[in-house]
Formats: structure tokens, C-alpha cells, sequence
């Protein structure tokens, strides 16, 4: 037989306790609000996006093409050079199974986050997006994968443009 | 005396009440890549960064994620104090003392204009058991302060109003200011109450701007290209943060960040210094802030001389002739590195149409706003310290 636990000091609580007001504390609801200016190199990635297309900016001295696109090559410290579109199809560069939902829901069927390396963009140049329509026991990185679009008139100029990203059948 | 650490170069951008165009990180590389051609440095030759910037302000969490790339600093030291920019003056300074680096940055930007709830911003940084839930516009705070300044130094409303006339009268020979106007102080005092006895045109509007300042140690500093701008002396504190009880009258925080900087200067007279940039935030900040760097023994001296132009640019000790915050705007935790630049400009003789004749010795002051009492100086200076 289990010991009689024994007597702890200080005052019980419970829920109800909270609720009418034993303990003392503050909340406050947050209302800050941001709007943060895209810039030349974002604006042009988002509007591309609402047209369908992926576009990436290269740097004529390291030689890359980097999506997403930036004025300035954070390598080699210069101005980048010209505009490049990319193919809406790429491999998967790394990937998980994320079993719990951004606000620590249980999840059945598990997220597929997933950075995706752009066929046209240099290698390590990907985005970070999300993979649909298979089964999550059968990613593998290296996969290849493409966009799948939202219908034009409901594209805003937004990474969700892209809704998903689903394997190529081979 | 230890090794003399000096500014080598600058690069800021223009002061804007929005900046549209840019984003944060692009008007980041356009005040770098200044700095740099500025100072002839190449990126790579940097030992160390320092940003200075606060999460709230920037809407973003841990926010040194976010300089590197724009700065030339991938995978070099970096680090992001949330602080003013003169805070990272002094931070840099202590870098280079210490024998670690021998070229440090230091950046501090504003992107103001992408906080769409400035206000809550500010209620944020209210006390949240005790102040918060009053449900003051955080204004008030300054009018409290205000009031009682008033009260006990004798210093008039119109005193006050002098002030913000004369800042935005001096931005307009500044072209990085944001808000220059030829103000008269009969049109502050007939601009409509925030928080009594505060009015509107005395409270400084913000400004999107960014600075990045390049500074050197001793060797490096000798064989610069630019005119050396050399730190004389550096000092920050702070006064108790309890609204309730802290010295409302008194900037103490900027009395004692100043005695340490004067110290290291060997300045035994704050009137050696010709030039000042100082805090101005709200107008009559700029008349305590002067009394607190010891310029004036009490209120009354501070009004009678402000009356006599003692302040302004042709006066024998101009003060804010940039504009200050409330003639070039507000740029958050780039306020102090905007007075540092236009230190740097007069120091070298390049301030052009408000160019000051023989300036030898500037001082630099910062302050984080309301509610806080966090203050800082920099003192800079032509020759190396000796």
C-alpha cells in the first residue's frame, strides 16, 4: 500500500479558483500591426507570382542564380545583375514530416514542409514551401516535384500562389 | 593612454517619412555600400559588426537574423544590440580596445514607416501591471515630465517652442532632413495640445532612414583616406525605470553618461565643445538634455540664453544645427548614428551649407524615449585624444 502523501504547505488551487479571482495577474492583447515594404527585388518575385512564373536575379561574379530574388549578392557584396526566370519545377532538398500543427494540434495526416531546390536556380538555391498529393512514407529527398498554380483570379501576389508542390510521375 | 579608435567612414541615405521602395534590407546596402567606398574598405577586410536594433520596431523576432547578408557580414561576427546607435559606437569602440578587431561596423537603421500602430508600439514599453491598464495615450508621459521641468527650472512654454522652431528652421539647410520648414515659434505655440503642457509641432514624427559607420584602431585609422573623426569619449546609463519615483526634473541618466565621456576627453569645461547634437524628441527635451550635459547651471540661464541665440548655428554654442530629430525625423534606433554623421561632416568640413567654421570638438547625445532613461554620448574630435 502506497504511503499517505503528506501534507503540503501553502494554498490549493484549482480552476475555478483562477477563474473568480484568487491569483493575481495581467493580460493584455497585443494589437501591433506591421506593414513591411517588399522592396525592388520582393515586389518583382510577388507580382511574378501572380502571373504564374518564378523569377530569380543572378550575380555575374560568383555566377549565381538566386531565388528568391535579392538586389544585392550577399557573397560577393555587390549590386546582382539581371532578372532570370526559373522553371516552376525543381527537387526536394530537405524535407519533414511535421506532426504537429502550428498551434500544437495532434495531426493524423502529417504537414510536408519542404525546401525545394528551382531547376534553373543555382544548387542550394531553393524555397521553402509545402508538398501535397503523396503519401508521406514515400518522400524522399532528391525527389522531383512541381508547382501546382491556385487559379489566376484568386492569386494575390503571394508565396501562396503556389498552392502546393506534388511529385512528377515518371 | 590607450589606442586611439577614430571613424574612417560613413554612409547613410536620406531621411523619409516612408520609404516605399526599399525594403529594409535594400536601404540597409545602399548605406553600406557608401560606408564603405566612404571609408576604403573592402568587406571582407571587416573584423566585426554591430547592429542596433529593437524586435518590436522591426516586427520581427531575433532580429540579428536579419543584417548579415545586406552588410557583408555572412559568417563573420555579428551581433545586434536593442539599443541606440551610439549605444554600438561604444560597443565598437570596446572591440577595438580590446585587441580583437581592428575594423568594426556599426549599423543602425529605421523602417518607421512600417509600424502601422506607433502608438500600441509605445504602450508596449509601458509598465504592463501597473501603468498599462490606465490606458494613457504614452504622450502623457512626456507631458508629465514636461510639466514638472517646467515647474521647477523656471524654463518657459515659449522656450520650448523656440526650440522646435529652431530645429526645423536648421533642417532646412540639411538635405537628408525630412521635415524642414521655415517654423516660427508663434506657429508651435498655436499648434493643438497632446498631453498638456506638450504640444503637437514639439513632438518629433518619425523617419525612415538607414547609417552604417565604419571605425578603426589606431594604425588603421592613420593611413585612412577620409579624415579620421577620433572618439574622445564615450558614456551611457540609465536613471531607474519606475515612472512613480525616478528624477523627472533631471536628465541624470545623460548628466552621469557625460561626466564619463568629458573624463575620458579630459574636457574640464563642456563649453570646449562648439558643436552639439542632442536629443529633441519632444522640444524641450533639447533644453533639459543641454542642462545635463552641464552647459547650463540651471533653468533659468538655459531660457535667457536660448532668448540670446546662444543655441543657434551662429550662436557660440550651436546646437542641433542638423535639425535634430524634430527637423530631420525620427529613425528610431538611428538617431544617435545621424548626429555621429553630421559630427563626422562638420569635423572634415563637409557640411556644406550649414558648414560651422573651426569645429575641432562635437558631442553626440541619444535617448530611447518615452518611457525610458536610457542615454548615451559620444564625443568626437579632430585630433587624436591625448
Amino acid at each position: 500500500m502506497k504511503p499517505e502523501p503528506k501534507l503540503v504547505r501553502g494554498t490549493p488551487l484549482d480552476e475555478k479558483a483562477l477563474k473568480r479571482g484568487k491569483t493575481f495577474s495581467v493580460t493584455y492583447e497585443p494589437r501591433l500591426r506591421y506593414g513591411w515594404d517588399t522592396g525592388q527585388a520582393i515586389s518583382r518575385y510577388l507580382a511574378e507570382l501572380k502571373e504564374g512564373r518564378l523569377i530569380a536575379r543572378s550575380c555575374r561574379k560568383c555566377e549565381r542564380v538566386m531565388i528568391p530574388p535579392r538586389m544585392f549578392c550577399e557573397r560577393c557584396f555587390r549590386p546582382t545583375d539581371e532578372w532570370v526566370y526559373v522553371k516552376d519545377t525543381g527537387k526536394i532538398f530537405t524535407f519533414s514530416l511535421c506532426y504537429v500543427s502550428w498551434d500544437v494540434r495532434r495531426l493524423k495526416q502529417p504537414e510536408i514542409p519542404a525546401v525545394i531546390e528551382i531547376d534553373g536556380a543555382s544548387p542550394g538555391m531553393g524555397i521553402l514551401h509545402v508538398v501535397k498529393k503523396i503519401a508521406p512514407g514515400k518522400v524522399r529527398i532528391g525527389m522531383a516535384v512541381r508547382a501546382v498554380w491556385r487559379p489566376k483570379a484568386k492569386r494575390i501576389g503571394s508565396v501562396t500562389d503556389i498552392a502546393y508542390w506534388q511529385p512528377i510521375k515518371n | 593612454m590607450p589606442d586611439g579608435v577614430a571613424i574612417i567612414g560613413v554612409g547613410f541615405t536620406s531621411l523619409q517619412p516612408s520609404t516605399p521602395h526599399l525594403s529594409f534590407k535594400e536601404l540597409m546596402f545602399e548605406a553600406a555600400q557608401k560606408a564603405y567606398l566612404d571609408a576604403g574598405v573592402q568587406p571582407n577586410e571587416i573584423d566585426s559588426f554591430v547592429t542596433c536594433a529593437e524586435d518590436f520596431n522591426e516586427g520581427l523576432s531575433i532580429f540579428d537574423e536579419y543584417t548579415p547578408d545586406q552588410l557583408g557580414a555572412v559568417q563573420k561576427p555579428m551581433h545586434t544590440l536593442t539599443q541606440d546607435g551610439l549605444h554600438g559606437i561604444a560597443d565598437a569602440l570596446m572591440q577595438i580596445r580590446s585587441g580583437i578587431a581592428e575594423l568594426v561596423v556599426v549599423e543602425a537603421h529605421s523602417k518607421a514607416s512600417n509600424v502601422k500602430t506607433p502608438e500600441w508600439l509605445l504602450d508596449y514599453a509601458l509598465d504592463p501591471i501597473y501603468n498599462r491598464p490606465l490606458g494613457f495615450n504614452p504622450h502623457a508621459v512626456a507631458g508629465l515630465e514636461m510639466n514638472v521641468f517646467l515647474h521647477e527650472t523656471g524654463i518657459r512654454a515659449e522656450h520650448c517652442a523656440q526650440v522646435a522652431a529652431k530645429n526645423r528652421r536648421n533642417a532646412l539647410r540639411n538635405p537628408v532632413a525630412a521635415y524642414p520648414l521655415a517654423l516660427t515659434p508663434m506657429h508651435v505655440e498655436s499648434s493643438p495640445y497632446v498631453a498638456y503642457p506638450l504640444r503637437e509641432a514639439e513632438i518629433a514624427e518619425r523617419a525612415d532612414g538607414c547609417v552604417v559607420v565604419v571605425l578603426a584602431n589606431e594604425a588603421r585609422a592613420q593611413r585612412s583616406q577620409s579624415k579620421a573623426a577620433w572618439i574622445c569619449g564615450v558614456g551611457f546609463a540609465n536613471d531607474s525605470a519606475t515612472l512613480e519615483s525616478r528624477d523627472w526634473v533631471r536628465a541624470e541618466y545623460v548628466r552621469i553618461a557625460a561626466e564619463r565621456a568629458y573624463r575620458q576627453a579630459a574636457i574640464q569645461n563642456p563649453r570646449e565643445i562648439r558643436l552639439f547634437e542632442v536629443d529633441d524628441t519632444y522640444a524641450y527635451k533639447e533644453l533639459q538634455h543641454l542642462i545635463a550635459l552641464g552647459l547650463y547651471s540651471e533653468g533659468a540661464e538655459a531660457g535667457r540664453s536660448l532668448e540670446a541665440g546662444e543655441t543657434k548655428p551662429d550662436g557660440k554654442i550651436p546646437v542641433n544645427v542638423s535639425g535634430g530629430a524634430l527637423g530631420m525625423g525620427l529613425p528610431l534606433e538611428a538617431s544617435g548614428l545621424y548626429r555621429v554623421v553630421e559630427l563626422v561632416l562638420q569635423l572634415r568640413g563637409q557640411a556644406g551649407a550649414r558648414q560651422l567654421p573651426d569645429i575641432r570638438l562635437g558631442l553626440a547625445q541619444s535617448w530611447r524615449g518615452v518611457p525610458t532613461t536610457s542615454g548615451a554620448v559620444v564625443i568626437l574630435g579632430t585630433e587624436r585624444p591625448q
